[in-house]
């Protein structure tokens, strides 16, 4: 068999003995009947490979030529298992290969190479290759080569077993809510609240996310050069800022859609996910989130206290929590206690119901009574450790173990901080300039978040004034806090933000790892955006637990009071905002958390991960950046949580706030978490615990608070 | 045991090895010789020996180009020593290697000189090689499994 004869006949299958067998079920004889695509230009290779592998009793094809095996494996979508592919390959790169399969058809795919150079092992395995053999590829590695398989179904299992065991875990926490909520939740309703925004962005975003709903299949064959012209678009626009549109403006090809460029871009992104989700399972503090399946929603130890998911947590951190914290003395505490997670849920969801319909999302329902704020405070020290709240002063090694150990609850309570300050502040202090802030928690209201930052400031200003007059007197709970907002502050809150959406993203992962990894880079990307901007933790009015707040009267609140550029920038509130932040940022977090995974949980799998992916599509910088965010985000929660507690204590917050803004910028710079371990210092366990103090007494019953968390540009904010 | 032709086929097979020809790959290729390709080792060498006219081809033919292409040389000299590899032939796969790295320092002399050498070792193995599965295939498939001590 000559070299002509090979090209001519690029493909050739051959069967082996093997019966076999269906792709779904594991057959009695695997793996016997693999269906292995060999991909490589030596046709010695070739032969000695396809050798190999029917004395495995795989059910071998050869084939000589890239392209061929790329068109091949298109037609028979479902006809392999697995490809084995040659680096180097005269008509096209065994890597552009690599990356196709990735991306349309998610086959474990093994590269070999005579080349055992680091570099190149290296970038197969970034590209996302499952295996890298060197030439001469042995008989004994090739016998293996079926586990590649199966992992990756494992894997698949796993995820769908956690975002079951989510939605159920979701679905009680609606059950114990009003059913009514309950269905609010989805993503029909966030799309609905953001198609009333009115942001450019949105609309882009809205689209992506309808095609990720509908799940619309692109109809145009992306060709490698259709692709190429695709990346380049995208790395052109920076991947952060491709939008299907822009893309499709760059790309110029006529009859492609932006649908179309929108459900690739998707993939894209998910490709990148899965190529980065390889790095962050690199790093060990990454390790849980990457691999969602495995971290999340098991249980780890930690982590549960984290996972927003697990609204019972934090009831059980409470009065643990509390005792700790308060401990130091708060008479009340325990009365904070009394919240159960299904208020907690109550809470959340009333949230989610009141997003759909407003803009406001999830923040609203969030603010507690300053009880139940305490035990969130509470429940996320708990599942940082009780012994870091102890340690508060020491922040860096707390604050180090609580990046690792719970980058999602971490962030999350720093999110939740914010809030609690206000909630605290008002009532002692806020009066002067009370700003309330409502926190988007889910990443599609980030996105929306950022165009609609000067929508949200006035909101929030709004809120500002409100919350003290409206959200105290008009709450049940009669906590209406409005959080004095230094600058300094609302940095802080901006931090805080990003750490959530980085949590949010977190939890994503922790459901899907390719999915996770884009959530990441999401919220790293928003929390770039929002953070050079000012956000302004908004407190807003918080209703009684347990009771949905309808959207129309947060909005109300919401409306009634004007921003104030002087609230933002009055630092005085920072101090009581420290204590009451780390309480409410820990709700807020499990809020987000649960709505997001709601919203995601009930499209399918799949349906996750496209949104992921469409969230990307316009914001996402570059993925290389959210891997390390996955990272950065961690610190910046710690950081927030950090920060809040030292404005509390000190004037500090000032420098916070800019540290706090040059991080987020960085989004997954680890640096940032240095720094707000160097502030945590100023931080004293005595303020937080006094700040509890405060909020259980001024917090009448439990309120449910929204957050939302704006990201202000600093343009937008008032001078 | 084996008849002296076996025994012959042997010292032969033995000597490839020992003289620094085959390596272990070559004995990868005899284990996968079953009922369904009894002559399987042969086959692939033959293929080998079709496949890499070409390559060298190719190779001399860059080599002929001034200045040296060497991304191309380095190129060709990879898949050529991907093939070497492929069927075990030890001293014909460092000498790409050699001919790879002075493509690497760009050195022109070091690489017609290398490819002189990758050409005689190439002719060598082919005759060293067709001798002993002209044996082989005299002597019967039995004892060509055995590995070298």
């Amino acid at each position: 068999m000559n070299t002509d004869t090979v090209a001519k006949s690029a493909i050739s299958t051959a069967s082996s003995n093997g019966s076999r067998k269906g792709v779904d079920g594991i057959p009695d004889q695997f793996p016997a009947g693999l269906r292995v695509l060999v991909v490589d230009d030596d046709p010695i290779c070739l032969k000695i490979l396809e050798k190999m592998l029917q004395n495995c009793l795989y059910e071998v094809t050869t084939c000589s030529r890239a392209v061929v095996a790329l068109s091949m494996l298109r037609e028979r979508k479902d006809g392999f298992d697995l490809v084995l592919s040659d680096v180097y390959m005269p008509d096209m790169d065994g890597f552009k290969l690599l990356e196709h399969i990735g991306l349309e058809m998610d086959l474990p795919v093994i590269m070999m190479s005579a080349d055992d150079g680091k570099d190149v092992v290296m970038k197969g395995v970034t590209h996302g290759a499952c295996d890298y053999l060197i030439k001469p590829v042995r008989m004994e590695a090739l016998k293996n080569i079926w586990q590649h398989l199966v992992r990756k179904k494992r894997n698949e299992l796993k995820d769908l077993e956690h975002s079951g065991s989510v939605e159920d875990s979701d679905r009680n926490k609606r059950a114990s809510d009003d059913g009514d909520y309950a269905s609010s939740v989805n993503e029909g309703s966030w799309r609905n609240s953001k198609r009333r925004k009115d942001v450019k962005d949105e609309e882009d975003e809205g689209e992506e996310r309808e095609d990720s709903s509908t799940l619309k299949k692109p109809r145009v064959v992306w060709s490698v050069d259709l692709h190429q012209q695709f990346v380049a678009a995208v790395n052109q626009l920076g991947i952060d800022k491709a939008v299907p549109k822009k893309i499709l403006e760059l790309m110029n090809v006529p009859g492609l859609t932006r649908e179309n460029v929108a459900s690739h871009l998707q993939k894209y992104r998910l490709y990148l996910k899965r190529l980065s989700g390889v790095s962050q399972h690199q790093s060990g503090l990454n390790a849980p989130f990457v691999n969602p399946s495995d971290a999340h929603f098991s249980s780890l130890g930690s982590f549960d206290g984290l996972d927003i998911q697990t609204i019972a947590v934090p009831n059980q951190l409470q009065p643990e929590n509390l005792m700790t914290l308060q401990g130091i003395g708060r008479p009340n505490a325990t009365t904070g206690m009394g919240i159960t997670l299904v208020d907690q849920m109550n809470l959340l969801n009333p949230e989610s119901q009141i997003t759909n319909s407003s803009k406001l999302r999830y923040g609203v329902s969030q603010q507690q009574l300053s009880n139940k704020q305490v035990n969130l405070l509470h429940g996320l020290s708990t599942a940082m450790e009780p012994k870091q709240l102890m340690h508060l002063r020491q922040p860096v090694q707390t604050f180090g173990n609580m990046g690792l150990q719970v980058s999602e609850g971490g962030s999350n309570g720093f999110l939740s901080l914010p809030t609690q300050r206000t909630g605290t502040s008002h009532l002692d202090h806020m009066q002067g300039v009370p700003v309330s802030s409502s926190l988007t928690m889910q990443g599609a209201q980030h996105r929306q978040q950022v165009p609609v930052n000067q929508n949200q400031i006035q909101v929030d200003m709004l809120r500002q004034q409100r919350s003290r007059g409206h959200l105290l007197n008009e709450i049940a709970g009669g906590h209406a806090s409005s959080l004095p907002s230094s600058i300094g502050q609302q940095m802080l809150s901006n931090g805080a933000s990003g750490l959530v959406f980085s949590r949010n993203a977190s939890v994503v992962n922790g459901r899907s790892p390719s999915t996770g990894e884009g959530c990441f880079n999401n919220n790293s990307p928003y929390i770039s955006v929002s953070q050079p901007s000012i956000t302004f933790p908004v407190t807003h009015g918080t209703e009684l637990p347990g009771n949905g707040f309808p959207v129309a009267s947060t909005a109300g609140l919401f409306q009634e009071s004007i921003p104030t550029t002087g609230s933002l920038e009055a630092l005085g509130g920072a101090n009581h905002l420290k204590g009451s932040r780390g309480a409410i940022p820990s709700y807020d977090i499990f809020s987000e958390l649960q709505n997001k995974s709601q919203g995601w949980e009930l499209p399918s799998v799949n349906m996750t991960y496209n949104t992921a992916g469409a969230v990307n599509l316009s914001h996402n910088p570059d993925f290389a950046l959210g891997q390390q965010g996955l990272i950065g985000p961690q610190k910046n929660g710690l950081n927030i949580n950090e920060r809040a507690s030292r404005e509390g204590a000190d004037p500090l917050q000032n420098n916070l706030s800019g540290d706090n803004s040059f991080r987020i910028k960085a989004e997954g710079m680890p640096n940032l978490g240095g720094d707000n371990v160097l502030l945590n210092d100023h931080f004293g366990q005595d303020d937080v615990f006094t700040i509890y103090k405060q909020q259980p007494q001024e917090g009448i019953g439990p309120v449910e608070t929204e957050f939302s968390f704006d990201g202000f540009h600093m343009d937008n904010i008032p001078a | 045991m084996a008849s002296p032709l076996h025994r012959q086929v042997a010292n032969m097979r033995k000597a490839l090895f020992d003289q620094g020809f085959l390596d272990e790959q070559f004995v990868q290729l005899e284990e996968l010789q079953d009922d369904v390709n009894p002559n399987f080792v042969e086959e692939v060498v033959t293929l080998f020996y079709k496949d890499s006219a070409r390559t060298m081809l190719n190779i001399e033919a860059a080599l002929e180009q001034r200045p040296l292409d060497f991304g191309k040389l380095d190129a060709c000299m990879h898949t050529f020593k991907g093939s070497c590899s492929s069927i075990g032939a030890r001293r014909m796969k460092s000498e790409c290697s050699q001919f790879r790295e002075f493509c690497g320092e760009r050195n022109s002399e070091g690489c017609l000189k290398t490819y002189q050498l990758v050409k005689k070792e190439h002719e060598t193995l082919r005759k060293k090689l067709g001798n002993y599965f002209q044996m082989s295939r005299q002597a019967g498939p039995i004892e060509t499994a055995c590995r070298p001590k």
